[in-house]
């Protein structure tokens, strides 16, 4: 059984902005909210910058219980997860609980929350037979991966499959890609997709320091995310959630639900590598992207925008470049292909949810957003990146890529409404 | 791409390991018999903890199975993950290097714990000695997606590679997505779970849970379906399944060992426990649906025993539910008892005993357990002999998950 997918709602947390309309001001912008880190103190690390979300849960209507115990990137699901649903229109309540389904993503989860009790229980790393009476007695809802999905579910009543996707940076598009295949298949009309993580803490900047995968520009946070520019030195660490409102595509015609677009492919692919390196050829990532398009049924000079991986570091970005050119053919040189981690920094497991709504909101506004800081080219790196100022454009058929520790290679393909009829 | 495919998703390996065997027939020869390998708690730095009993492998030497340069950059969690992942594919013929079509052979686990051991080890450096002394794989060793990344690379598997994060059900879960792989047309999959939640930290993260034991003594700490159920008790290891489409195996001259036939999850809330009747037995009646049996094809019953009295008698009454008059005939184990809950590699190692049973005809018992106190047929002592062709394996979630999986005996479906 295939069935139509439509994407019905989007809901976003992002540094520099809360909600779809704040972050869609900043793309089309082309404004960078990524700074020195605040959420703690830094010093002694060779990256000290990332792009954070100005988040107060209080403000966001959450209750006291999440505002208290849940983690931070629980906090950020709930609260894109919610807009994502006003923005759909759906009751929930009025929907069949068996038939809703919940899959979110997040690449390191409950980390943070994980690090500051450990802190705690092991007197700073003195101790291994940490002292378990210091802790948290909710720990083992930061230690559940799964609390994430669980926790949306619980606030719409889903009873469906609810599951948590952890594929590293590319657990963003895999949770939608997870729901595609859930609703495609028939085991549920609605699905709350998405992903979050909140990974700004001294753990994960420190093992990414160690090797040497962020950036050092801490003279300059604003200009540091420089995806495919020739003076770029990796990537900058974000935090952040997006969440999808999904549906089969005559259960949203039926409730007369205002369709953005339709989710029309997804594939995921192991690059069989290395778990941090990536080949300059892209093979893996290009077969992700020719699968999608030969399930829609798109011959590949209909792409229309590339939203990249981008990260910034100088190995996917030659990689990247390497795969649309290889699936994408001559049309790759006229095809648009920009990175938003130039905006709002890379947020591991998050992000990739966060570009898939990024490129909804493209295809809303008819615009595709820019690389932001992108100045000097990088012979290896020869596509149109859309340098610092959004472009409008027609977009009826585009593609999200992404690329993540474990060498998993993902792409996603939105095609506007009837953007399948030829 | 050019052979012919069936659509059904055959196992054709299998690679344990677990508490009371690591190899698939000291695995079946303890399960058989009953035993019961919970114990107190060995690993340095644990002894102090209220939670005393839990299910260990004792004595793993991954080295036999994976070279050093995998082994330095992992956790205990993925050395049993590549373990299992090598026999299983020893198991299927696959074991001869990296594949012909690397894009036909994908890869995807479920986990529930992460890298615990290795995580703790890099944030004692990290919070002791500064940010300088983490080492460069702690951001590959730590997260949930190291096993299936590394049993991609180590194997040269380029299919599509997956990781659900899950409570325990997502062992399940993966097993079916793997199936539906299948199905959708790649022809092999390396599926399952392995967990290594036994460090001190970890251990901490878990006393949270109210459905846990912190009952010390071995034998009557995890005693599912009786008046005397007093939680559950957790393990470590896990169990990989090598996936594929029955038509290639047949092709390929490899025995059927069975067929992975339906799957149905719900999901009704942590801790919720009655709710999860009306949630599982929804599972139940979605999977056979799926499989295309009717209750009475069930031959037995693979219980998820949560070891909570509110949550065993939703268990029962699901079974009940779904299965009808026959719910209280067909013969239900719960051989976990014996090695504890492995997180989401428990219902796999409940699948491996599912098959294990088919192929040996017999129905092992549930180990520690006596006076059963629900409307059940649940098997104790010793193993019973029976013809099964049909398996049900149930699971249950912390966070409220539920999930059934029909397995069916290699070559019954075929038919």
């Amino acid at each position: 059984m295939t069935r139509r997918v439509a994407v019905t709602g989007v809901g976003v947390v992002a540094p520099g902005g809360i909600g779809a309309t704040a972050f869609w001001d900043l793309l089309s912008a082309g404004r960078t909210a990524t700074r020195g880190i605040t959420l703690f103190d830094p010093a002694g690390l060779r990256s000290r910058i990332a792009a954070e979300c100005d988040f107060d849960p209080f403000e966001h209507g959450l209750d006291a219980e999440l505002c208290q115990h849940a983690d931070r990137y629980i906090q950020f699901a709930v609260v894109a997860a919610r807009e994502a649903v006003r923005d759909s229109g759906i009751d929930t309540a009025a929907e069949d609980p068996w038939r809703t389904a919940v899959s979110l993503g997040s690449a390191v989860g409950g980390t943070t929350r994980l690090e500051h009790d450990y802190v705690l229980v092991s007197e700073h790393g003195r101790r291994w037979d940490v002292d378990h009476e210091k802790a948290d007695p909710k720990l083992h809802l930061a230690f559940s991966p799964s609390t994430l999905a669980s926790t949306v579910a619980e606030q719409f009543g889903a009873k469906g499959p609810v599951q948590t996707v952890s594929t590293g940076c590319t657990s963003g598009l895999d949770a939608v890609g997870y729901a595609f295949h859930t609703i495609a298949e028939g085991r549920a009309d609605v699905c709350i997709a998405g992903a979050s993580d909140s990974p700004i803490s001294p753990i994960t900047m420190a093992c990414f320091d160690a090797i040497k995968a962020t950036s050092p520009n801490n003279d300059d946070p604003e200009h540091a995310s420089r995806p495919f520019d020739a003076h770029r030195d990796g990537f900058v660490m974000g935090e952040g959630a997006a969440v999808l409102v999904l549906e089969e595509y005559e259960h949203a015609r039926a409730r007369g639900a205002e369709i953005y677009c339709e989710l029309s492919g997804y594939a995921t692919y192991g690059n069989a590598y290395h778990m941090t390196g990536l080949t300059s050829e892209g093979l893996e990532m290009a077969r992700a992207i020719d699968t999608t398009l030969e399930q829609a049924g798109i011959d590949p000079t209909r792409i229309d925008y590339v939203n990249a991986h981008g990260s910034g570091t100088r190995q996917n970005d030659r990689h990247e470049t390497a795969a649309v050119k290889r699936s994408l053919g001559a049309h790759a040189y006229d095809t648009p292909m920009s990175s938003i981690k130039s905006m709002v920094g890379h947020s591991l497991g998050a992000i990739g949810a966060i570009e898939v709504v990024a490129c909804v909101l493209a295809m809303k506004h008819q615009v595709v957003p820019p690389t932001a800081n992108y100045e000097t080219p990088d012979p290896e790196c020869d596509l149109d990146y859309v340098p610092r100022t959004a472009r409008p454009r027609k977009l009826e058929h585009v593609l999200s890529v992404g690329s993540g520790f474990g060498g998993f290679q993902s792409a996603v393909l939105l095609s506007g409404p009837g953007g399948r009829t030829p | 791409m050019s052979t012919q495919r069936s659509g059904r998703a055959a196992i054709t390996g299998i690679g344990v390991v677990a508490p009371n065997g690591q190899r698939t027939d000291a695995y079946w020869k303890s399960v058989r018999e009953g035993l019961s390998v919970l114990d107190r708690i060995t690993r340095e730095g644990c002894g102090h903890m209220p939670l005393q009993v839990a299910g260990e492998v004792q004595g793993f030497d991954p080295s036999a199975l994976i070279e050093d340069r995998f082994l330095v950059q992992t956790d205990r969690f993925s050395h049993f993950a590549m373990a299992a992942a090598a026999l299983a594919l020893d198991d299927a013929g696959l074991g001869g290097g990296a594949p012909a079509e690397p894009f036909s052979v994908g890869v995807v686990t479920a986990a529930g714990s992460g890298g615990g051991e290795f995580g703790q080890r890099e944030l004692q450096k990290l919070w002791g000695q500064g940010s300088k002394f983490v080492g460069p794989y702690q951001s590959i060793a730590w997260f949930y997606a190291a096993s299936t990344g590394q049993i991609s690379i180590r194997g040269g598997f380029k299919g599509p590679c997956g990781v659900v994060a899950s409570d325990e059900a997502g062992g399940l879960d993966s097993l079916a997505h793997a199936a539906r792989a299948v199905r959708r047309g790649t022809g092999t999959m390396l599926a399952g779970a392995a967990e290594a939640p036994l460090a001190p930290y970890s251990m901490v993260c878990q006393l949270g849970y109210p459905e846990l034991s912190t009952v010390a003594e071995p034998d009557r700490a995890y005693r599912p379906f009786t008046s005397s159920a007093c939680g559950f008790v957790p393990a470590e290891g896990g169990a990989l399944l090598v996936v594929e489409d029955e038509r290639k195996a047949v092709e390929r001259g490899v025995p059927v060992r069975a067929t992975l036939a339906g799957h149905a999850a719900t999901f009704t809330s942590a801790a919720r426990w009655a709710d999860s009747r009306e949630g599982l037995a929804r599972a139940i009646r979605g999977a056979l649906d799926e499989a295309g049996c009717a209750p009475e094809d069930i031959d037995v019953v693979f219980a998820d025993a949560m070891g909570v009295p509110e949550a065993d008698r939703a268990e029962a009454q699901a079974i009940g539910d779904a299965l009808g008059g026959h719910g209280r005939r067909v013969p239900v184990t719960a051989p976990k008892t014996g090695i504890g809950r492995a997180y989401c590699a428990a219902p796999v190692l409940d699948t491996v005993a599912a098959v294990l049973a088919m192929e040996h005809g017999q129905v092992p018992p549930t180990p520690n357990v006596f006076d059963v106190c629900h409307d059940l047929d649940l098997v104790t002592e010793r193993a019973r002999p029976a013809e099964l062709r049909t398996a049900l394996v149930l699971s249950r979630g912390l966070m409220g998950s539920n999930a059934a999986l029909v397995v069916r005996r290699g070559g019954e479906s075929a038919r």
